[in-house]
């Protein structure tokens, strides 16, 4: 694909006219040799494991929801291909700016489960350090971390550090301005960043429909000069291909990308949402049939690369990363309420000092009531 | 000692900034190779190179929210919003994020930025080219809102905003950029959080910042020709408020009176007014009066005169102080009013 740098076309700019993949729905090689290099078989045994474990650790999530040791927790289900993908496509490096519901993500980058679930358990807004795993907090504003991912990509390229950005956002964000105003910004100064667009087809309730009239969401390159592909979201192995082609592609010095992945969120919203209230069950029956687990178990089976014994292994191991994950959110989370005031400046003004003050007070005097 | 303007003050203090530290970068609409529109940029490309001081495309929020990334790249971005009024498309970047990072990370992103936003009416503008948009960021925990009323803090003032370590909405009074000092650069007044006492006085205090505070100084003149004898201090910052000083003064003089030009409902006025009475009640002798703009959109350049607090407007206001122990009569009680 490095010639296509080259082609200054108008036309090199769009995606392919149907989203890329390597495998059927059941897992057998796709029909027609995709423009894409496959990703090495270690990669791909990698990436399995992270969707099993990342899976197992969504429904532990939910499940915590349901304990209340979870304020909120908005599941990626049958998104894993992406979560695991948009991660393993990065090096060390390099920056990730996920969205709430990318947590499976910052797992999979090596953020301890509890401080990524800091925000969802409400103890914390941000419960990591972003500068530790070089990944931006959490963003629940739609698209606003686009424009910081552009900005912080385009300081990477300053300063010849060779990092790149990668950007998640979902279908509903891309009709924010400031998704177009990023993708403009990241093309006029070729920031090296990746724009991947999770389109699981609903914005809580809103479908793909009545967010857009164009003919996939990677359409939205074009307009601003920006390479964009297109890709089955379900199938892990395109999404490797193409992610590595486009974290290539920001690289190299060519500016931005922009991926969309077509998926689907196997679950409500959230917790609190009532899926039921605006798709059918049948909808979501299609695509369990699609679930990208499933397909590339069976076909790192079908070529060799995984025994029946490794799957029951990484089973087992995500079994027992959801046990730590239970055991340690069973802990109560300490909550320093004085610490509310510590981080709003540099230093405290005189108004949060007497502010302080005053909570100081009230919790010496309870504290002496109990 | 040489005679500038305001605006080249700014434009010095951007230079210098840019001189001192690599990392400080500025940009915006039209501040590369025209120099700004009010010229506040003006050169800046020439000297540094297209690197340092660049157009951008034409979006606010865009501005805004590349500049939080470059600040968590590394850089020390400052980034000229053309107008006041044209700043609202990058609010949501500015309450939601620019304001909230450190707070959000716990302290370990900070964003070392200055938005500078020329602000306020009383040059003749067109519709959204005059608002006083102060309260909406003073409103906001997590931003430092400064506001310079004389040619020396002009300069000090944006050279400490450049350096602090948390972002600050840079407030410009349009209307005092041609205003001139005979200064020497580089100057360094008070740091933020000082208020400061542009003119001493007994009778009253005067409480003004940015456009406001050559209004009150001149007001003061005149009142002294009446009789009056009045303090005017210069807040300078919004956020950090300087309590101190300004109820020192009040206790002092045991009169207060607050301008400022925008709209006085829910404004910054009000929250002055508001900590005057909570610090100074039993040392006032007459209620802390507000002299602000109407509660209307801004005029049109025609009528704006008489919308802006003006010394007029001031003056009439004293006789409301109670000198003479005379009540406000509009709010005794049998009068009936709100």
């Amino acid at each position: 694909m490095s010639d296509r740098r080259r082609d200054t076309r108008p036309e090199a700019l769009l995606p392919s006219k149907r989203p890329v993949r390597f495998l059927t729905d059941t897992g057998a090689p796709a029909r027609g040799k995709p423009a894409y290099p496959e990703p090495a078989p270690e990669l791909l045994r990698r990436a399995y494991r992270h969707m099993v474990v990342g899976r197992r650790f969504d429904s532990q999530a939910t499940a915590l929801t349901k304990q209340g040791r979870l304020a909120v927790y908005p599941s990626s289900k049958g998104q894993e291909a992406c979560q695991v993908g948009g991660v393993l496509a990065l090096d060390e490096g390099d920056w990730l700016f996920p969205t709430y519901r990318d947590t499976v993500a910052l797992v999979t980058r090596g953020v301890d489960p509890v401080e990524a679930l800091s925000l969802l358990r409400g103890d914390a807004h941000c419960g990591y350090d972003p500068y530790q795993y070089q990944v931006a907090p959490q963003c629940t504003p739609l698209a606003t971390q686009t424009l910081h991912a552009a900005g912080l990509a385009y300081a990477e390229r300053r300063k010849g550090t060779g990092r790149v950005a990668l950007v998640c956002v979902g279908d509903g964000a891309t009709s924010e301005g400031d998704f177009h105003e990023a993708l403009n910004f990241a093309a006029v100064f070729k920031a090296p960043v990746v724009f991947f667009v999770q389109n699981n087809r609903y914005a809580i309730s809103v479908p793909l429909e009545r967010q857009t009239a164009a003919p996939s969401l990677a359409y939205k390159g074009i307009g601003y000069g920006v390479r964009s592909e297109q890709v089955d979201g379900n199938d892990a192995v395109a999404v490797l291909a193409v992610l590595a082609e486009a974290v290539r592609h920001a690289r190299s010095g060519a500016g931005p990308f922009l991926v969309e992945a077509h998926t689907y969120r196997m679950e409500p919203h959230t917790n609190a949402d009532d899926a039921s209230r605006y798709r059918e069950e049948k909808e979501t029956e299609r695509w369990r049939q699609r679930d990208p687990i499933a397909r590339l178990e069976a076909y790192l089976k079908r070529r060799g690369l995984l025994t029946d014994e490794e799957v029951a292994s990484v089973a087992a191991e995500a079994e027992e990363f959801a046990d730590r994950v239970r055991t340690a959110m069973n802990a109560d989370p300490r909550v320093e309420p004085l610490e509310l005031f510590d981080h709003v400046y540099g230093t405290r003004t005189p108004q949060l000092e007497e502010q302080r003050e005053l909570l100081e007070a009230e919790l010496k005097a309870e504290e002496a009531l109990t | 000692m040489t005679t500038i303007t305001m605006a080249q003050a700014l434009n010095a203090a951007l230079r210098d900034a840019m001189e001192d530290d690599e990392r400080v970068l500025m940009f915006g609409e039209d501040v590369g190779q025209l120099g700004g529109v009010f010229r506040i940029t003006d050169g800046l490309t020439a000297k540094f190179g297209e690197d340092r001081c660049f157009d951008t495309p034409l979006a606010e929020s865009g501005i805004v929210g590349f500049a939080v990334g470059m600040a968590m790249g590394g850089f020390r971005p400052v980034v000229e919003m053309q107008f006041d009024a044209f700043a609202y498309p990058a609010f949501e970047q500015i309450a939601s994020h620019v304001a909230k990072m450190r707070n959000r990370t716990r302290g370990r992103v900070t964003l070392p930025m200055v938005i500078r936003v020329p602000y306020g009416g009383g040059i003749g503008g067109v519709e959204h080219h005059s608002d006083s948009s102060e309260a909406y960021y003073a409103h906001t925990p997590g931003l430092k809102v400064v506001t310079p009323a004389t040619v020396e803090d002009a300069y000090s003032l944006l050279r400490e905003a450049i350096e602090d370590p948390d972002p600050v909405v840079f407030l410009e009074p349009k209307k005092l950029y041609w205003s001139k000092a005979s200064v020497d650069l580089p100057v360094r007044g008070e740091p933020f959080g000082r208020a400061v006492v542009r003119r001493p006085g007994g009778d009253a205090t005067v409480v003004a910042y940015g456009p406001s505070v050559p209004v009150a100084l001149e007001a003061a003149e005149a009142a002294a020709e009446e009789g009056w004898d009045l303090e005017v201090i210069d807040l300078r910052t919004i956020v950090p408020f300087d309590d101190a000083t300004v109820a020192a003064s009040v206790r002092r003089t045991g009169r207060c009176v607050v301008v400022a030009e925008a709209a006085g409902f829910a404004g910054v006025g009000a929250e002055i007014a508001a900590r005057v009475q909570e610090r100074c009640f039993h040392s006032l002798l007459a209620p802390v009066l507000r002299v602000t703009g109407f509660d209307v959109p801004y005029p049109p350049p025609m009528v704006e005169h008489r919308h802006l607090p003006d010394v007029e407007r001031i003056l009439d206001v004293l006789e409301r102080l109670q000198r003479d122990d005379e009540p406000d009569v509009r709010y005794l009680p049998e009068a009936g009013a709100a």
